[in-house]
């Protein structure tokens, strides 16, 4: 029987039915939700809910937890995840599946608590020091809030890293109709933890290596499993682009409005096609590529001040042309907005004129 | 050499393979260092209990961050400071193991000082070991929140000065003003009778988690003869002659005789448990009520509902919601948050569909709830041609200045009080969007109430209210004026 949920509790739904064992978090708007719901469900299911004193106990809890073999997540919004981030530098270094949710929010700084997607680059990119990566999915429904948490576990525990499941304030406040798959059995067993027990005593916990021979060894062991990765974990969802002429990307909240956006550009004749970015680490650059064989623009819009456009940039390397459409502070893009800035683009493609030059990024409404 | 390996605690390796370097059946700790001692003391101490096999020892950042060389436990390195987060991730997960957490003093009172403060406040049944030299060693003698004053390190090359830097942190009497820890004591690396000392104190920690007791710390003052940069018989001479005189030596504080020992039971869960008790199988299957004919330009409709905090208007909402997806529609509910909310008025964006739903945002409105004035203001102009505005004539007191939309007035706060309650003036508001859109069954809304509505004394008063609403469009009893009355029921 469908529920009707808000992302934020769909999430917690998702994470127990993926077996997780315990949440460590701390309050913050957007995304307090899902530290409430945890605390209502986890004692239920003979886990554990903590309000940990701070950011950096909450993911220090879930490097011990994860540490044992335990599944265990974490969820924050972006101030939130800053303090986080030497502690999933710590997991990403020893190698502890742990399953990180940001509900984004507007920044820098305290900035407020409406929606933005400014927490790419810190997200995807390694907001911590060293050379490592996150998983990162992107859900931009409800349902998707509680499958991709199940996958984040799946995902986590498969590549020993840790996972983040990245969206924004809309998408954890939203409700929607969901259907909760059943429980993950069959947990796989992990050799590698510190069970407390005879079996798992030889085992170590660790992200130094003194030597740096060892330390760059231990890296490249971190790249190679990020190519395999990259290789194996790809997702990602296209809307018309079997004949469309410009490709717009965005994901999360924003992927909804280019959803309509699109829907709407079709029945004027523009054709436009979505491609929606599921997992943003791996990112879908070979899709990418691929669709500037027969694409002639690429039209990115953002949440904010144009971090993923990056991404879409280096896998077109030049290719075709790249336009940005960006909104920050919380301010949430409609539909007509974006379809004026398309109808625009899509003229000056028609009429040939070197769009390219003539219409540069903007952050503002046409 | 044999007869040196034989001697060491069962619960060090035999051979420290994990040391760099050929030597690998000694310390790495500098000569007359007090890790090595304290290191042995913890481990014939888990020998004595054998506990060796479930426990996990957890290393600082510091000297002693290759503690995981020696002890032959499962290992754990952690994050400067941070080492109670993790024994409190690791104790939750394994409550049958023994935790141990080994701190220097910049790692517990300086960088983890929120860490320990609030492990122990937990009362996390944890033991930690506390080694408090009063100064940085592995980084090179720089300064430590337990550095006394006037002593020279590298950062205080002029001497710690109170002014400057503060007072050294006691840091048994400040965990003493908690409630929860349950033994904290202080004891010295110098000569025999203090080694005694703590290696009853230390035997008494360990001891008090394998019993449950809680939160146990020592804390060790101990020799860093490199870092203080004078010899091993110096050193602990300072130790004794000068850190042991600003730090007073014995019990600070113990609990253990009255604490009760935890006792924590482990359920295990099947998967049917699980998704009931995520409310997944309420019913078993799926069903659905019917969807009836719903005029082409009630269908697919996106809505806006406003009116003031406490007018119901999220709930609202969400009714509308829920009784959409109890009909196979696809439905959103987008809720306004934060700063708005604060002003009084609240919104929400409710969208109804045949196909799968784009944005969830609303904003040409196909139909709006206006509760109060301020909320008609605000929204009016955003409707659509054509479209539907159902106006709360009880606090509204003007008409819909546009000509160009439907527009239904109902009394539905005075509705509301006539079935005895004016909250429900939400639901008059939704029997009468239901009786005038058929978009869903009135079962089907009625259903949905029940499903939502936590207090069930409240299941009545919703059930009239709502009928009165639908009434009330039924009935065609619109309020006297409205010039757009002919609109509404042509």
């Amino acid at each position: 029987m469908k529920l009707f949920l808000k992302g934020n509790e769909a999430v917690i739904s998702g994470a127990i039915l993926a077996g997780c064992k315990a949440y460590y978090g701390y309050p913050i708007t957007p995304a307090s939700e899902i530290a409430e719901t945890a605390a209502k469900y986890f004692p239920l299911v003979g886990g554990t809910f903590l309000q940990a004193e701070s950011e950096i106990g909450a993911i220090n809890m879930c490097y011990g937890a994860a540490s044992t073999g335990q599944r265990v997540m974490t969820a924050s919004s972006g101030p939130g995840l800053s303090l986080k981030q030497e502690g999933i530098s710590y997991a990403a270094g020893s190698e502890l599946p742990i399953v990180i949710v940001d509900i984004m929010r507007g920044g820098p700084g305290l900035g407020n608590i409406a929606p933005e997607q400014s927490d790419y680059n810190q997200m995807v990119k390694g907001g911590g020091h060293g050379n490592y990566k996150l998983i990162v999915l992107a859900p931009n429904c409800v349902q998707e809030m509680c499958d991709l948490a199940i996958l984040a576990f799946e995902l986590a525990d498969k590549y020993r890293n840790p996972v983040a499941i990245l969206t924004d304030g809309f998408i954890g406040q939203m409700m929607e109709p969901v259907e909760l798959p059943k429980p993950v059995e069959n947990i796989p067993a992990k050799n590698w933890k510190v069970g407390g027990d005879a079996e798992t005593k030889k085992n170590l916990i660790s992200s130094i290596y003194l030597d740096f021979d060892e330390l760059e060894e231990h890296n490249i062991k971190l790249q190679t499993k990020y190519m395999k990765v990259e290789e194996s974990e790809v997702r990602f969802e296209e809307i018309h682009t079997e004949d469309a002429e410009i490709i717009l990307i965005g994901y999360g909240i924003v992927a909804r409005i280019l959803q309509s956006v699109i829907e709407e550009a079709r029945a004027e004749g523009i054709k436009a096609g979505l491609l929606r970015p599921i997992s943003l680490f791996p990112f879908p650059k070979k899709k990418i590529n691929q669709l500037a064989n027969k694409a002639k623009l690429f039209f990115v819009c953002e949440m904010s001040n144009g971090q993923m456009v990056d991404d879409v940039r280096l896998a077109l390397n030049g290719k075709k042309p790249v336009k940005f459409y960006g909104r920050m502070g919380g301010v949430v893009p409609t539909t007509q907005e974006i379809l004026n800035k398309l109808r625009v683009l899509d003229a000056s493609l028609q009429n040939e004129d070197s769009f390219a030059d003539q219409l540069t990024d903007s952050y503002l409404k046409i | 050499m044999a007869k040196d390996i034989l001697e060491k605690p069962e619960s060090f390796y035999k051979v420290f393979e994990r040391k760099s370097g050929s030597n690998k059946l000694t310390s790495h700790y500098c000569p007359g260092c007090g890790h090595g001692v304290i290191h042995k003391l913890i481990a014939e101490a888990m020998d004595e209990f054998g506990i060796g096999n479930r426990s996990v020892f957890i290393s600082p950042v510091g000297c002693s961050v290759f503690a995981y060389y020696y002890f032959d436990c499962g290992n754990i390195q952690a994050p400067h400071g941070r080492a109670p987060a993790v024994a409190t991730g690791v104790k939750r997960a394994l409550p049958d193991s023994i935790v141990v957490s080994y701190q220097g003093d910049g790692d517990l009172a300086g960088i983890g000082g929120n860490e320990i403060l609030h492990a122990a406040n937990r009362g996390e049944n944890i033991t930690v070991f506390f080694v408090n030299n009063a100064i940085y060693g592995m980084t090179g003698s720089q300064m430590a929140p337990t550095t006394l004053i006037g002593q020279k390190t590298t950062t205080t090359p002029y001497g710690r000065s109170v002014k400057n830097e503060g007072y050294p942190i006691k840091v048994c009497e400040l965990l003493s003003s908690l409630e929860a820890p349950v033994y904290l004591e202080r004891v010295a690396i110098t000569d025999a009778k203090n080694v005694m000392k703590a290696r009853k104190a230390i035997r008494k920690g360990l001891q008090n988690q394998v019993e449950g007791k809680g939160f146990s710390l020592i804390e060790i003052l101990s020799p860093c003869p490199t870092g203080w940069g004078v010899k091993p018989v110096e050193a602990k001479k300072w130790v004794e002659e000068v850190l042991a005189k600003n730090f007073q030596l014995g019990v600070i504080k113990d609990k253990t005789a009255e604490a009760v020992p935890e006792v924590i039971e482990q359920k295990k869960f099947t998967s049917e448990e699980i998704s009931k008790i995520l409310g997944a199988s309420k019913n078993g299957s799926d069903f659905l009520y019917d969807k009836p004919d719903v005029k082409t330009n009630y269908q697919n409709p996106r809505i806006k509902i406003s009116g003031f905090g406490g007018q119901g208007i999220l709930f609202l909402g969400q009714l509308l919601s829920q009784s959409a997806m109890r009909s196979g529609y696809h439905t959103t509910w987008l809720p306004s948050y934060g700063p708005e909310m604060r002003g009084g008025t609240a919104n929400c964006h409710v969208i109804i569909s045949n196909n799968r739903i784009g944005s969830p945002l609303v904003t040409e409105t196909d139909v709006l709830f206006a509760m109060n004035l301020p909320s008609l203001d605000k929204f009016e102009n955003d409707v659509r041609k054509d479209g539907l505005i159902l106006v709360n004539s009880s606090l509204i007191n003007r008409n819909v200045k546009r000509n160009d939309v439907e527009v239904l007035y109902v009394p539905a706060t005075e509705l509301a009080d006539e079935v005895g309650n004016t909250k429900a003036t939400n639901l008059v508001m939704l029997g009468a969007y239901a009786a005038k859109s058929k978009i869903f069954s009135h079962d089907c809304v009625l259903f949905t109430a029940n499903e939502t509505v936590k207090r069930k004394e409240f299941l009545k008063v919703n059930e009239e209210a709502f009928r009165k609403g639908m009434e009330y469009v039924l009935n065609n009893k619109q309020k006297e004026n409205k010039e757009y009355d002919s609109v509404i029921f042509n």
